[in-house]
């Protein structure tokens, strides 16, 4: 019985630390400038293309430092020329641009590769076949989950215990009073993006580690999922997004394991419905109410 | 004989910790004008958004024209936060939107000005007939309805005159002054066709003059609608002048209550707002 | 006042009656290209679309991204309903000739001839809108609480949800599963006598259910849904309730999605639920935008604009072209850097609205914009690109290979986001047409002013 399950559960985590890699990039920019950032999953996809593109001309110890880099420099770019110069504009016009930008980035992508899917390269090492228990899988697949604890447990360090990381929370708690207070909003919004880009980054070498097929629209899908899995946890909250991360892809990995291969992603936006219906603040989320 | 037109009875309103009203009691009668005066932060627009139904208050009742509309006790996480009186008291659970009470008869205005700024002056108005139409969607949208459509449109002309805002009719109900625009929430609340009429600080931001005109404006109303005002204010010679009776909130609890001599003459409200007037 | 009224009806009759003239014309005339007639067409299936969603969005505040589920309901429920029943074993191959064994206008068209056709089609457009409208209802009582950001997302989730449901192998006896569907009414369907109506009906269809979005935005009840946009606790306090008239919003709006829907499926004459993706909706919120959130009539011309550059003007962008010699290369290297410029000064420009760039006014009136700190980074960037513009031209041995399938896109995605950041107001801002030709309501700050 436990054999039976095993690949679905160690499959389930390891998609879901992927997850929650993506997750933390929506929760941390949602918590600070209320946006949705729509184009978080395509600069994931990003990452997977600079990779195909850099592990064919530099050797490794090169191509992934760089990709990493190359992601956040987009990252933190995305914010400068499409949000930045709405942040005092309606929270829609600021969606808005997100879509746009995401609908950019993924026609760029399109022009640039012809549209012909690209093969990931295998990363040595973490794309090796194990064996565990009698089950053989690519070491990604255990990676994932402790790279993701440990670079959560290394974020949330960061936040709760440098000035960086306070400046974060107050301009999450208060966006204004933060300004007033001091708070440089540029430099700290721009580092939320760069740390988000970053855990994106690397969770598009794990994930494409897996699933090794690249297209434009390859990461719709789990950004969406991600964003969920945001939502799920309490939007705003690390800890919370890593936990809905590992719960919809291990619910998905049964969903699959039991035949329903098209449901898995409905039952991911189920959930979605569900919990914004029953609680919507999500498993660790706070309630705040409006001055009349 | 003067009947019961508003009854609060026992409201506590607490958010988290903080009791911002505690055990209000008080009572309105048909075609007084009261007035709820106190401090900045004692609680009044909390008072009047329980009232008017924005929030539940964490316990006790409102009654309105005899009719218990708003009744709530301390219940789910409340019930070990709660820290006012009287938690026994009730046992139903009534919480209408404010849009139910609306419907009642009571209308109401906002400390800060909200009005529909993509909308004319006339348009803000007649918005606010919308709840007193009987016309279903169908009727409305094929234009069934021209009879009640025109008459709502008389009756919100005459509004204009009343408010003297015929001029701005067609005005952008934003850009006007700020007098101007107080005096369109006014109409506006109006035009609900309400008997009880709540007026959170009509005269803030209003020099001398205007506080004057709203002071013989708001007795005028009174009269000419059947109105029964409830109103909040700073501006002491406004409240003075025109109100029938005073109540004085301090940190969230009634500190006082009766005619205006009585308030000018009540030590506790002399020292906890009023002061005392330089050339006594 | 009503002198003018009657006028104005007559001359928007009259422009009616020549629009569609001027459509049959289109469509039985020979050598009008193909191309415009795609365009016409499926700009005005667009059209409604964006008016149901400016609907929703625009005038009520809602930020829902579901449109393309309802138009997927909207679609299966149309095709479901026409497909002939001797075409449905071959259609239905996989699922054993499918579950349906009727269609409605066929039953019609064999009672009543032509007539019953259309007679058909009508009843099974507005069989479409009402399945999307039931799923509306369901759909708006949990989700309509929410706030926009979470509706937006919950609307998309739900319309993912449906798109997965319809391509569900259980449900294959009526929705033909992942397969396609065809064979159903379709535009070509119509004709009177050996006239063909292929464009004159979608804009009939499409004219007809935007009249009736145009006279509900008129009504009391349109009003009070933008009472709730502007401000929807004020909107409460004086008697508007709330839930009950976003969901009427909603499912009016998902009741026009699903008809375009429809028209859609006719349109194409087939049906497929990859065609649904949330990368339509996402085209209709950008149809929306550049029109103006709030203007029935600028959803309609973007929609024409946006069908027209996508389907027909930018295609050549497609095509295969190196840039090598040095006139094509000059000729690129004007255009590039004339949007350089462009982009440069939309940015100063904007910097000075919004405060950051200083303005002196010199005596006599006459306002110069000084240079600023926060004008440097822009334009040395703009002059960095500009400079590799012209080492582009010059170098002998640089070439472009800029053009080819995929850049028309790229473009287009350019020109949106241009569009979202410097002109949010769209092109009609929240004006109509006729405003433009008559009175606005006046400012009075600004009449005071002057």
């Amino acid at each position: 019985m436990a054999a039976k399950i095993l690949p679905y559960l160690l499959g389930g985590i390891s998609v879901g630390g992927q997850y929650a890699l993506i997750a933390i990039g929506y929760t941390m920019v949602y918590g600070i400038l209320r946006l949705i950032n729509f184009a978080h999953g395509d600069i994931f996809t990003v990452a997977g293309f600079l990779m195909v593109y850099a592990a064919a001309t530099m050797p490794l110890y090169c191509s992934i430092p760089l990709v990493i880099m190359l992601t956040i420099l987009l990252g933190v770019l995305v914010e400068k020329v499409a949000y930045r110069p709405l942040r005092t504009a309606p929270r829609m016009s600021v969606m808005i641009s997100a879509i746009g930008m995401s609908y950019l980035l993924q026609n760029l992508m399109w022009y640039m590769t012809g549209g012909l899917a690209k093969q990931y390269p295998t990363l040595p090492w973490i794309g090796d076949k194990i064996t565990v228990a009698g089950y053989t899988t690519s070491r990604v697949t255990l990676i994932t989950p402790f790279l993701t604890v440990v670079l959560v447990v290394l974020l949330v360090l960061l936040i709760q215990k440098t000035k960086i990381g306070m400046a974060m929370r107050a301009a999450s708690r208060d966006f204004e009073t933060a300004q007033l207070m001091g708070i440089k909003l540029n430099s700290v919004i721009s580092f939320t993006f760069v740390v988000g880009s970053g855990l994106a980054a690397v969770g598009s070498m794990l994930y494409f580690s897996n699933y090794a097929t690249v297209t434009p629209t390859v990461g719709a899908m789990p950004g969406l999922k991600a964003f969920v899995a945001a939502v799920f946890g309490g939007i705003g909250s690390i800890p919370g997004a890593v936990i809905g991360g590992f719960i919809i892809g291990i619910c998905e990995s049964f969903i699959k394991g039991a035949g329903a291969t098209t449901f898995s992603d409905a039952f991911t936006f189920a959930l979605l419905i569900v919990i914004l219906a029953v609680k919507p603040t999500g498993l660790f989320g706070e309630n705040l109410t409006e001055k009349v | 004989m003067s009947s019961n037109v508003l009854k609060i009875e026992n409201a506590t309103m607490q958010f988290g910790g903080v009791v911002a009203v505690d055990n209000m009691n008080l009572e309105i009668n048909q075609g007084e004008i009261v007035s709820l005066i106190g401090p900045n932060g004692a609680g009044k627009t909390t008072a009047f958004n329980v009232i008017t139904g924005v929030y539940a208050p964490t316990n006790g009742k409102v009654d309105f024209n005899g009719q218990t509309i708003i009744e709530n006790h301390p219940h789910g996480k409340m019930k070990k936060l709660y820290k006012g009186q009287n938690d026994g008291m009730y046992s139903r659970i009534l919480e209408p939107t404010p849009d139910k009470i609306t419907k009642l008869g009571m209308a109401r205005t906002f400390q800060n000005i909200r009005l529909w700024k993509s909308q004319t002056v006339f348009e803000n108005i007649l918005i606010a007939k919308h709840c007193r139409v009987t016309a279903g969607l169908f009727a409305a949208t094929f234009r069934a309805n021209r009879a009640e459509e025109n008459r709502q449109r008389e009756e919100c002309e005459q509004l204009l005159e009343v408010l003297g805002l015929q001029d701005v009719r067609n005005d952008l109900a934003t850009s006007l002054p700020y007098g101007q625009q107080r005096r369109v929430e006014i109409a506006r609340a109006l035009a609900t066709e309400p008997s009880l009429l709540l007026l959170d600080e009509p005269a803030a931001g209003m020099n001398p003059q205007e506080t004057d005109e709203l002071t013989s404006f708001i007795g005028r109303i009174r009269n000419d609608f059947k109105l029964t005002v409830f109103l909040i204010e700073h501006h002491m010679d406004l409240v003075m002048d025109i109100s029938d009776r005073i109540y004085v909130l301090d940190f969230g609890k009634l500190i006082a209550d009766g005619t205006p001599s009585e308030i000018q003459n009540n030590q506790r409200v002399v020292d906890a707002y009023l002061g005392v007037s330089n050339d006594a | 006042m009503k002198k003018n009224n009657s006028r104005r009806t007559l001359i928007a009759a009259g422009l009616i009656v020549a629009m569609l003239a001027l459509l049959l014309v289109l469509d039985n005339v020979p050598g009008v290209p193909p191309m415009l007639l795609t365009v016409l067409r499926k700009g005005a299936i667009y059209a409604l679309v964006a008016v149901s969603m400016n609907l929703l969005n625009g005038f009520t505040g809602l930020f829902s991204l579901g449109q393309a589920g309802f138009m997927l309901l909207g679609a299966y429920t149309y095709s479901v309903l026409t497909i002939p029943v001797e075409n449905q074993t071959a259609i239905y191959q996989q699922y054993a000739g499918g579950g349906v064994h009727f269609s409605i206008t066929e039953s019609l068209s064999n009672a009543m001839g032509g007539f019953g056709t259309l007679l058909g089609v009508i009843i099974c457009l507005l069989l479409a809108g009402i399945m999307a409208a039931i799923f509306a209802y369901l759909i708006g009582l949990p989700v309509l609480r929410l706030k926009s950001d979470y509706l937006a997302i919950a609307t998309l989730g739900f319309a993912e949800i449906l798109r997965a449901v319809v391509q569900y192998a259980k449900l294959g006896p009526i929705t033909n599963g992942s397969n396609l569907l065809y064979g159903f009414t379709s535009f070509d369907s119509f004709r009177i006598g050996s006239l063909k109506l292929s464009t004159v009906m979608p804009f009939i269809f499409s004219g007809l259910c935007i009249a009736v979005v145009v006279l509900l935005i008129n009504s009391t009840y349109g009003r009070a849904f933008k009472a709730i946009r502007d401000d929807e606790v004020a909107a409460e306090a004086m008697g508007i309730n709330l839930a009950k008239h976003k969901r009427m919003s909603f499912v009016i709006s998902s009741f026009f999605a699903g008809i375009s829907g429809a028209l859609l499926a006719m349109y194409q004459a087939s049906v497929q639920a990859t065609t649904f993706k949330a990368a339509m909706t996402y085209e209709i919120l950008l149809i929306v935008v550049i029109g103006g959130i709030g203007s029935i009539s600028g959803s309609i011309i973007a929609s024409f604009l946006f069908v027209g550059c996508s389907e027909w003007w930018l295609r050549f962008l497609d095509n295969e072209t190196t840039l090598k010699s040095f006139n094509a290369k000059l000729i690129f290297a004007i255009i590039f850097g004339l949007i350089v410029l462009g982009i440069l000064v939309l940015t100063l420009w904007r910097q000075v609205k919004t405060g950051k760039l200083p303005v002196a006014t010199a005596p006599g009136g006459k306002r110069k914009v000084l240079f600023g700190r926060s004008a440097v980074g822009p334009s040395l960037l703009a002059l960095a690109v500009l400079a590799w513009d012209v080492y582009f031209v010059i170098s002998p041995k640089l070439k472009l290979p800029l053009m080819r399938s995929g850049f028309r896109m790229v473009v287009f995605s350019v020109v949106i986001m241009v569009m979202v950041l410097f002109f949010r107001e769209g092109i009609m801002g929240d004006k109509e047409l006729p405003d433009l030709f008559g009175k606005r309501p006046k400012n009075a700050k600004k009449e005071a002013a002057k």
